[in-house]
């Protein structure tokens, strides 16, 4: 067994103060490095709670979150984010988004401008990966919303992340859309052997992408079950009308009528 | 694309500035109103033509001290919105400061700046400055307050710090705000060093038609109405052009959006 890349031991994690609102309490998990995850559970349980704790935006009160065999203490820069909203700034071209993180994070932004042309070759091969070949040079407010997506997630992933944290990224997209999304999701988890945690809404979603699915219980919000998903991959969409597929989604949803009674 | 290719909404500001000049015109005339009351354009045009040397030197005058006056406030404006967009502290320790002196009709200060610096060109050009600081700083500082939470989460998660944050997110998304306040702070400082030159100045627009009324040229005082507005149009104009040069991109967004 080697070491997890994450592990969150017995978190509790409180907003505002001493007595504020416990959002995650006794919360215990590990992530292998190389493995999908997908984390479901009722809206409120603190599954966004969850990323920030181990991006290193929230320093919990009691227990530990480490990553990469550290304890985390400040954020962690080789994670890469995605959120639900896409967020790109709209005086900047989709590829100078896309480049944004570089000229933050420690390690690239003294070779930015020198490697430059580098840099915008692997962005553009990004984008072709997510099927945007060729849009660079637009604005986003000139692509359409599963586009900003896509570059959403090129962006995410231009610094080259170990672990890439998704926040019910394709929440506000149409289904053909996010089935599309998926399977780039998909391949990009094979060719480049990210590991990822994606939050979800979507049981679909998270049986078809995820290696391992966390339940969480109502807030303050727990693990109540861990489900690995026994499908091999590669998943093709095809998996989706597949009868042993719907069972575990079936499964999964009582599991979570389960935690939201459970509160 | 046949003969009548008229763009009526661009000639409609002209039509209408024509429009109100006639009946303006047409109104004095017909009901015989006393030039000392209501002088008719052409007769304010005969006293702007009559008067040009010194409406000239004046107008020059007052576009000076508004201009300076615009130009303190754009610099203290930007800094201090900065300032207080950046650090909560700032903002808390401040805003009720702010909102006390914006409260102050800024007429009342005038006596205070003439006491410290004589009557002059310093006063208009201070009384146009504290006018026209205030929505400048309001709205960069809103700019800077309303950066998406989720933004900041990507960058923060990367390391970035609150200066990174600052300079690729937060002030680049307050130039919108920024260019759209100066619009109303050009047209604040104006007002500022207009009233400032009316109290006490001895030249300057609201100089020569103080001067003018005490010697009952009211076509002149007229003369100077006109001119007033005139600047302050050619001023405003100047700033929408900069604002729609500079941040193009917040407009277009917005057409994308809506
Ligand atoms: N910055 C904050 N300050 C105070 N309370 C917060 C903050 N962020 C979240 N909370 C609270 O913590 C709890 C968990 O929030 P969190 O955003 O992690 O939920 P979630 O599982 O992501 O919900 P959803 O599925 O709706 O996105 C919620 O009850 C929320 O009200
Ligand atoms: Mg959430």
């Amino acid at each position: 067994m080697t070491q997890p890349l994450v592990t969150i031991n017995d978190v509790d994690m409180r907003y505002g103060g001493a007595d504020g609102l416990l959002a995650v309490e006794g919360l215990t998990l590990d992530i292998a490095k190389g493995e999908f995850a997908a984390v479901v559970g009722p809206s409120g349980c603190g599954k966004s709670t969850l990323m920030k704790l181990v991006t290193g935006l929230y320093i919990p009160q009691a227990g530990q979150v480490t990553v990469a065999g550290e304890r985390v203490t400040k954020p962690v820069s080789i994670v890469g984010m995605a959120f639900q909203n896409p967020t790109m700034l709209p005086w900047r071209t989709t590829l100078d988004n896309i480049l944004l993180p570089l000229e933050v994070v420690d390690r690239h932004r003294k070779r930015l401008r020198k490697h430059k042309v580098e840099y915008v070759a692997k962005a553009e091969k990004l984008l072709e990966t997510v099927g945007l070949k060729g849009f660079g040079e637009k604005f986003p407010w000139q692509l359409s919303g599963g586009m900003q997506q896509r570059a959403n997630l090129c962006r995410a992933l231009i610094h080259e992340p170990d672990l890439l944290m998704l926040d019910e990224p394709f929440g506000a997209l149409d289904s053909f859309t996010r089935e599309e999304l998926w399977c780039v999701i998909r391949d990009l988890h094979a060719a480049q052997g990210v590991t990822i945690v994606l939050v979800t809404h979507d049981l679909r979603e998270a049986v078809f992408l995820a290696d391992r699915i966390f339940v969480m219980s109502a807030r303050p919000g727990r693990i109540t079950k861990e489900r690995t998903v026994p499908f091999a991959r590669p998943r093709e969409l095809e998996l989706l009308y597949q009868a042993d597929f719907n069972d575990v989604v079936h499964e999964l949803r009582g599991n979570i009528a389960d935690a939201r009674k459970a509160a | 694309m046949t003969t009548s290719n008229i763009n009526w909404i661009k000639l409609a500001p002209w039509l209408y500035t024509a429009g109100l000049f006639i009946v303006w015109e047409l109104v004095v005339r017909a009901f015989a109103i006393p030039q000392f009351i209501l002088p008719a354009p052409t007769r304010i045009l005969e006293a702007i033509i009559q008067f040009w040397p010194a409406i000239w030197k004046n107008s020059l005058q007052t576009l000076y001290t508004t201009t300076v006056g615009f130009i303190l406030a754009v610099v203290f404006g930007l800094g201090l919105g900065i300032a207080i967009g950046w650090s909560r502290f700032i903002y808390a320790g401040l805003y009720p400061l702010m909102i006390g002196f914006n409260a102050i009709p800024k007429v009342a200060v005038v006596p205070i700046l003439v006491i410290w610096f004589g009557i002059g060109t310093i006063p208009a050009v201070l009384t146009a400055f504290l006018i026209a600081f205030f929505p400048i700083v309001v709205n960069v500082a809103t700019g800077l307050a309303t950066i998406e939470p989720e933004m900041e989460d990507v960058l923060r998660a990367l390391g970035a710090k609150k200066m990174d944050i600052m300079l690729k997110v937060g002030i680049p998304r307050s130039m919108p705000y920024f260019f759209g306040s100066l619009k109303i702070a050009i047209t604040l400082a104006f007002v500022g060093s207009v009233i400032a030159e009316t109290v006490a100045a001895n030249s300057g627009l609201g100089h020569m038609m103080l001067a003018a009324q005490s010697q009952f040229n009211v076509p002149l005082v007229w003369a100077g109405l006109i001119m007033l507005a005139v600047e302050g149009i050619a001023m405003y104009a100047v700033m929408a052009w900069l604002e729609m040069r500079m941040t193009g991109w917040a407009h277009r967004s917005q057409l994308a959006q809506a």
